[in-house]
């Protein structure tokens, strides 16, 4: 038993194995899990710098267009000098613009033209449509548990070998089709890239980074128990470690109170009486929007690991986050009334990979009047309750609990198929458990 | 379910008929379908007890299994179906017409045009339901494995030599009725349920004598009670007075006039078997006969009423709604290759379809059928007033008129026209920064992007998702027109709306990109388990004594 | 966690007072257990179940029949397959076990077959209990269960349930076998079956994991219940049994769950008026009251898996329930519940429209009135 833990070793002895397996191992394949916040982009850029160092051609599959230029620009700021492919497709403004300020960063919209840089990065979409004649020494495969095994049948005959990285917490790939025929096969089209990976290579080295940079002391033990319960990991920083204050004392209203509740535990909920709603529950939405105002206007203050001063609490470091895309929409709408316009508002979907100090997040089962398998998906819960860096600030109408309970299980089970774990229900018992201890009830 | 479709139903509960649910037919009808209803034996895995099959709707063949547990007796009904349904199949193989198809030169690896046959017309399976789909698989399955003598003669216990063709065939509709917006192979309830939409659910709707009980409820009767008596009612015996569809039977049918049924005849058969003389045979026949001729009357008497509801279900279609015109027609060609394909393949003498799909074969399946689906949903939307109607509220489409339209120009050497359009909508789509949009003109997809919301314009910045959020009066937004307007300077005549036009755009495409290129199945990479090796043809499954089927 | 004796015996009193006089209670099966799962809301479904009524022969009451029965073919052929699986002293169960379970272990050559024949239920469950103990002392060898007898403490009274099969492992660990006649066709199963078979499986592991827990001592741990159990079916097209592992750890969550919840009857039992009884003998008027006094949550999906569902769903639509056209259908409608007050919120008649359910509605009903092209009065 060791008796310290010390986060930045254990996370750099995991980095060293992944490099040597990468680099130097045998398997054609090494998987590494990246639960939120670990350090996933950081490893891909090292991953990628240091197989270009040893002259080994490298092509990067990401899953959209904003991974792909997200990571161009890293790879840029690490390694200016490096000779950078941005393989992108022939649609109207294919890539970021700030990618043309790079002088190394070569784009195009066919392979040929990016041949013999040290590094091609695009999306899984556009490398499917790549032919070559020579395969690639060696790939990255970001957000690998995002794509879909179809996905990675397509770019599969590109590269001899690959690193798979990914969060195996967030929301699955899914069809828009019925795909029930393939259960049980171990290369079911419509499974995650990583699951057929495995069925079909159940020997390549498996990794995990075992640190979370992002999650707070406050956060790690209930995300990694709740939706990590076979592979935990731990908070990089201690409970002293960060704070978060505000300059102006509480009115008294709801939420202020949450706001003082998760600047003090790292999570408050806002609980609005029971009613059942519609999606975009106007009084929840109106919470939600106040909150981030208040949280606006009360000069908070957020003192992390990263430096010794207190960075101020601004638009840019607070995101909402909501199941449905006409609640996000709403919610923007509330904040515009409201005067605040500066502001991430988005669904589980698209704040997948993202990091903030705070988040307000709009419950995805609040006001229901029945819960649905999209809302119990762990994976967007775990998207929700796992984005900030200090405090996690739910939105929601009593009763929930009791929704869960009458929530009928009749799963219909694929022979063959493993079961996924955690259940959602069971995930979102758990979340919603902690969150009572630091509940705010508020009739608006 | 949308709130529209929401709204129609409960407008069917409040009206007592079924409303609505699409201004036109979205389904290809063929002017002479064959409808098949069967029926199974309870607890075997596909053990056929009968069915009524044909295109006639007053001279159906009756097929009966008078002991589903007889392997002889269910071969017999197999090749009596074979009967039926490839004479059907093959009126529509032989007439053909000539046809362009892309393919790759084996020799250059470039896409060239290759003159083909394409099936003048396609064969079309109807069955009662969607468990009727389920068992036209099931009932493939277990024959296209099965071996005639011809193929082996050492089979034991051989398939009727049309059989396992049969089962190929059924097969193919199987797997095509599994491709969105194809008509190969339809479920009735599913076809009525698409158009209507009736004041229960959509699992009480998968009974097709009370889906059309609410589409056409009898005289002076309220849908709810005439689905309530075709769900329930029963006679004084405890029989339903409407059998369910099928396949499977109704187990007061099965153990109060079914099974002493079928009792009777195998004692008469034993009976017959243990005749000592041909005076005493000839006897023993005839009660064998009158034995046989009651389970076809049982089986007729639980048929026939479902064969008469899918009729008087393609009435209704017909009578009702128009097809929807150039895309259904454009799905059904898509139907008529997916047919000739299958001809071509029976004809080339390639083996039966595999027990399973190989990775690759799965994978350009569910890419091919994500797309029909996406080509499905744009093309019921831009026929259908009414489907679009459903987009519009979810925000995924609008509707307005064209308020002004100022002429603009691209940068560059050579500008085009990128004339600005703008619309007055209640409509509130969601339109994110830069959002592209589509509109139909002359059938082709012509592509806009949107700038911005007019009023809020430079306000606040704001031309996010949200829109102003103007509660009733509309919202004015304006929209950048790209493409389709010709090579001039100049827009073409007719490509720019003009002030007082009704538009009606789009936020999703109208046509459908190509999927990624999968490998050949022989170049399997190693992530999906490397190439399946040599085709070895399937085994047929193993027969024992005591087998069903 | 056990009620106090006589909280639990009073509750006993008050079940037994709600089904009736001299009304035995229904044993509530495995199947039954697991049905719990269907519709965890709704008290009329938990207080029915939880005091034993009857509930095909109080919708009979009621004029609603219930319409599940069982085809003679069906059962016919069910009990020969089982029949067969199990042939030979179950040399191919075993076999199937050793194959898809435990294949490290030394296959079965031969296996004990204990008897388990006892007078009454009681007794059998204690003679299974007894052998389930010999057979986990007896290390290093197979040990199948004929149709053992478990019992499993249901909100305070015994229920006795009966597996296919019961199979310890030579290490000791125990596994649940259900065999059932639907096929597995090239590997694959009808799923709803399947989850079907795997919750009533997961009653079973429960209910062992108790007996397991009491043959813990302070030497030996608890023997081991496999969450894989053994779903047995006929392979494809013919009578051959085949088999596959089936996972049933979140299957037996949910009814773990559902069991723990169960205790919530006595509450229910608290709201019912003075004198409710549900016994089948009484007028169907009077049957009608006693049942409507306890809400009960009909969903269309409550067709396949209760009884009392034409009856439900008869009361349902004749109070206009929104629900009675499906569950999904409220999730748009809010706080509206049923069909003339969503009909006349759309109308614009009623409803409040800053309410977004409402706004949405008239927006959905003048966009389908443009569509169909008719006029809708007022529905700005």
């Amino acid at each position: 038993m060791t008796a310290v833990f010390d986060p930045g070793a254990a996370a750099a002895q995991a980095t060293d194995a992944i490099l040597a397996d990468t680099l130097h191992g045998t398997a054609r394949g090494v998987v590494v899990d990246s639960p939120p916040g670990a350090g996933k982009s950081t490893l891909v850029v090292r991953a990628a710098l240091e197989l270009a160092d040893a002259g080994r051609p490298l092509m990067i599959v990401a899953q959209t267009n904003a991974q792909v230029d997200d990571l161009v620009l890293r790879l840029a700021e690490k390694s200016p000098e490096l000779p950078v492919g941005r393989l992108h497709s022939s649609d109207a403004d294919p890539y970021d613009k700030a990618l043309d300020d790079l002088p190394n960063v070569r784009k195009s919209a066919k392979a040929a033209e990016l041949a013999g840089l040290s590094v091609v990065i695009s999306t899984a979409a556009k490398w499917g449509h790549v032919k070559v004649d020579e395969p690639w020494r060696h790939a990255i495969v970001d957000e690998a548990y995002q794509m879909r095994s179809d996905s990675l049948l397509a770019v599969a005959g590109l590269f001899e070998r690959a690193l798979f990285v990914g969060d195996p917490g967030q929301l699955d790939p899914f069809a828009t089709v019925g795909s029930e025929q393939w259960a049980g096969l171990s290369y079911d089209p419509s499974a995650s890239a990583v699951t057929t990976l495995l069925a079909h290579n159940p020997d390549l080295p498996q990794h995990r980074l075992p640190v979370s940079w992002r999650l707070p002391a406050s956060a790690a033990p209930l995300i990694s128990d709740a939706f990590y319960p076979y592979t935990p990991f731990r908070s990089g920083t201690g409970h002293d470690d960060r704070r978060l204050a505000f300059a102006v004392p509480s009115d008294g209203s709801g939420p202020d109170r949450v706001i003082d509740e998760a600047a003090e535990s790292g999570w408050g909920l806002l609980e609005l009486p029971a009613r059942h709603t519609p999606r975009t529950d106007p009084e929840a939405v109106r919470a939600v929007a106040t909150v981030v105002r208040r949280l606006l206007d009360r000069g908070g203050a957020a003192t992390s690991e990263r430096s010794s001063d207190a960075a101020p609490l601004t638009a840019d470091r607070i995101a909402v986050g909501t199941a449905h895309r006409d609640q996000a929409a709403a919610v923007r709408a509330a904040l515009a009334e409201l005067g605040v316009t500066e502001i991430t508002v988005d669904t589980a979907n698209r704040l997948q990979g993202r990091e903030y100090d705070v988040t307000v997040v709009l419950h995805p089962l609040s006001g229901r009047p029945d819960a649905t398998a999209f809302h119990l998906e762990t994976g967007r819960l775990c998207v929700l309750a796992s984005r900030h860096r200090h405090a996690c600030i739910v939105v929601c109408r009593a009763g929930v609990s009791d929704l869960l309970d009458d929530y009928p299980s009749t799963e219909p089970v694929q022979l063959g198929t493993l079961v996924k774990f955690p259940d959602g229900w069971e995930a979102n018992h758990a979340v919603l458990a902690r969150l009572a201890e630091h509940r705010v009830a508020w009739r608006p | 379910m949308s709130l529209i479709a929401t709204l129609a139903r409960l407008e069917a509960v409040h009206t007592g008929r079924a409303q609505p649910a699409a201004t036109v037919r979205h389904r290809h009808l063929s002017d002479r379908p064959l409808v098949f209803v069967p029926l199974t034996t309870a607890g075997e895995a596909g053990a056929p007890l009968g069915a009524l099959v044909g295109t006639d709707r007053d001279a159906p063949h009756l097929l009966v299994v008078p002991q589903p547990r007889d392997r002889d007796l269910r071969f017999a009904f197999l090749a009596e179906l074979a009967d039926v349904v490839l004479p059907y199949i093959d009126t529509h193989a032989d007439a053909v017409e000539a046809a362009e198809r892309n393919e790759t030169d084996p020799e250059t690896g470039k896409r060239v045009k290759v003159e083909v046959e394409l099936c003048a017309d396609a064969p079309q399976l109807i069955v009662p339901s969607r468990a009727g789909v389920d068992y036209v698989r099931l009932l493939g399955r277990s024959m296209r494995f099965r071996r005639t003598a011809d193929q082996d003669p050492e089979t034991p216990y051989p398939a009727p030599p049309r059989v396992p063709l049969l089962g190929r065939w059924l097969t193919h509709f199987g797997e095509r009725a599994r491709v969105p917006g194809s008509s190969l192979l339809l479920a009735m309830t599913d076809v009525l349920s698409r158009h209507w939409a009736t004041g229960q659910s959509t699992l009480e709707d998968q009974h097709l004598g009370a889906l059309l009980a609410w589409i056409a409820p009898p005289e002076g009767e309220t849908g709810a009670e005439a689905a309530l008596r075709a769900e329930l009612a029963r006679d004084r015996e405890g029989q339903l007075l409407w059998p369910p569809a099928g396949p499977a039977t109704d187990p007061a049918f099965d153990n109060k006039l079914l099974a002493p049924a079928i009792d009777r005849y195998d004692r008469a058969r034993t009976a017959l078997a243990a005749a000592e003389d041909g005076l005493e045979a000839d006897d023993r026949l005839g009660d064998l006969t009158a034995a046989e001729r009651e389970i076809r009357a049982l089986v007729e008497s639980r048929t026939r009423p479902t064969w008469d509801a899918v009729w008087h279900g393609l009435d209704l279609l017909r009578s009702h709604l128009p097809e929807a015109g150039r895309h259904v027609e454009e799905r059904w060609t898509r139907d008529r290759w997916s047919f000739t394909g299958h001809r071509d393949r029976v004809l080339a003498g390639e083996p039966p379809q595999p027990r399973r799909d190989d990775a690759v074969t799965a994978a350009n399946k569910l890419s091919a059928r994500e797309r029909e689906q996406a080509r499905l949903e744009a093309q019921e939307a831009l026929d259908d007033p009414l489907v679009m109607a459903g987009r519009r509220l979810a925000g995924e489409a609008f509707a307005g008129e064209v308020t002004e339209v100022v002429m603009a120009y691209s940068e560059g050497k050579r500008p085009s026209p990128r004339p600005l359009v703008t619309v007055r909508t209640d409509d509130r789509p969601h339109l994110g920064e830069r959002a592209k949009v589509f509109r139909s003109l002359g059938g082709k997809p012509q592509a806009a992007e949107f700038v911005g919301y007019e009023e809020t314009l430079g306000k606040d910045g704001n031309d996010g998702e949200n829109g102003p959020g103007g509660e009733d009066g509309g919202v004015l937004l304006v929209l950048r027109v790209l493409d389709k307007m010709g090579r001039g300077k100049e827009p073409e005549a007719g490509s720019v709306p003009e002030k007082g036009d009704r538009v009606c755009f789009t936020l999703f495409e109208h046509e459908q990109r190509g999927g990624a290129k999968l490998p050949e199945p022989e170049e399997t990479p190693w992530t999906h388990g490397g190439p399946p090796g040599e085709q070895v043809p399937e085994a047929a499954d193993p027969l024992t004594e005591e087998d069903v089927l | 966690m056990p009620l106090p004796r006589t909280r639990g015996t009073a509750l006993r009193h008050r079940l037994a007072e709600l089904r009736g006089p001299d009304v035995p209670a229904k044993a509530l099966d495995a199947r039954a257990l697991a049905a719990l799962a269907a519709n965890p809301g709704c008290k009329r479904r938990a207080i029915l179940d939880g005091a034993g009524v009857n509930k095909a022969a109080l919708a009979n009451a009621l004029g609603s029949p219930s319409v599940f029965g069982q085809s003679q073919f069906a059962f016919t052929r069910g009990n020969t397959f089982e029949a067969k699986v199990k042939a030979d002293g179950g040399a191919e169960l075993l076999r199937l076990v050793h194959e898809k379970l435990d294949r490290t272990a030394e296959p079965p050559a031969h296996a004990r077959v204990p008897e388990l024949t006892a007078t009454g239920p009681e007794g059998r469950t204690a003679r299974t209990a007894l052998a389930l103990r010999e057979a986990t002392e007896a290390r290093g060898e197979w040990t199948l269960f004929d149709h053992p007898m478990l019992a499993l403490d249901v909100a305070g009274s015994p229920a006795f349930l009966e597996p296919d099969a019961v199979v310890v492992h030579p290490d000791g660990s125990w596994t649940v076998v259900e065999i059932k006649s639907f096929p597995m066709l090239d590997g694959s199963a009808d799923p709803a079956k399947v989850g079907a078979a795997a919750r009533q499986a997961a009653v079973y592991v429960l209910a062992l994991e108790r007996i397991a827990a009491r043959l813990a001592s302070d030497s030996a741990p608890a023997p081991r219940v496999r969450h894989r159990v053994l779903l047995v079916c006929p392979k494809d097209f013919s009578n051959l049994p085949t088999a596959s592992a089936v996972d049933v750890r979140k299957q037996r969550a949910v009814t773990a769950r559902q069991l723990a919840r169960l205790t919530r009857i006595e509450d229910i039992a608290d709201t019912l008026p003075d004198g409710t009884c549900f016994s089948p003998d009484l007028p169907a008027a009077d049957l009608t009251t006693a049942v409507e006094s306890v809400p009960a949550t009909y969903a269309p999906e409550c067709l396949s898996a209760c009884e009392l569902a034409f009856h439900c769903r008869a009361r349902s639509r004749a109070s206009g329930a929104v629900t009675s056209l499906g569950r999904s259908v409220r999730a748009e409608l809010g706080g509206l519940t049923t069909v003339e007050d969503v009909l006349s919120a759309a109308r614009g008649e009623t409803g409040d429209p800053d309410d977004p359910a409402v706004a949405a509605l008239r927006r959905a009903a003048r966009l389908r009135a443009e569509a169909l092209g008719v006029e809708v009065a007022a529905c700005r």
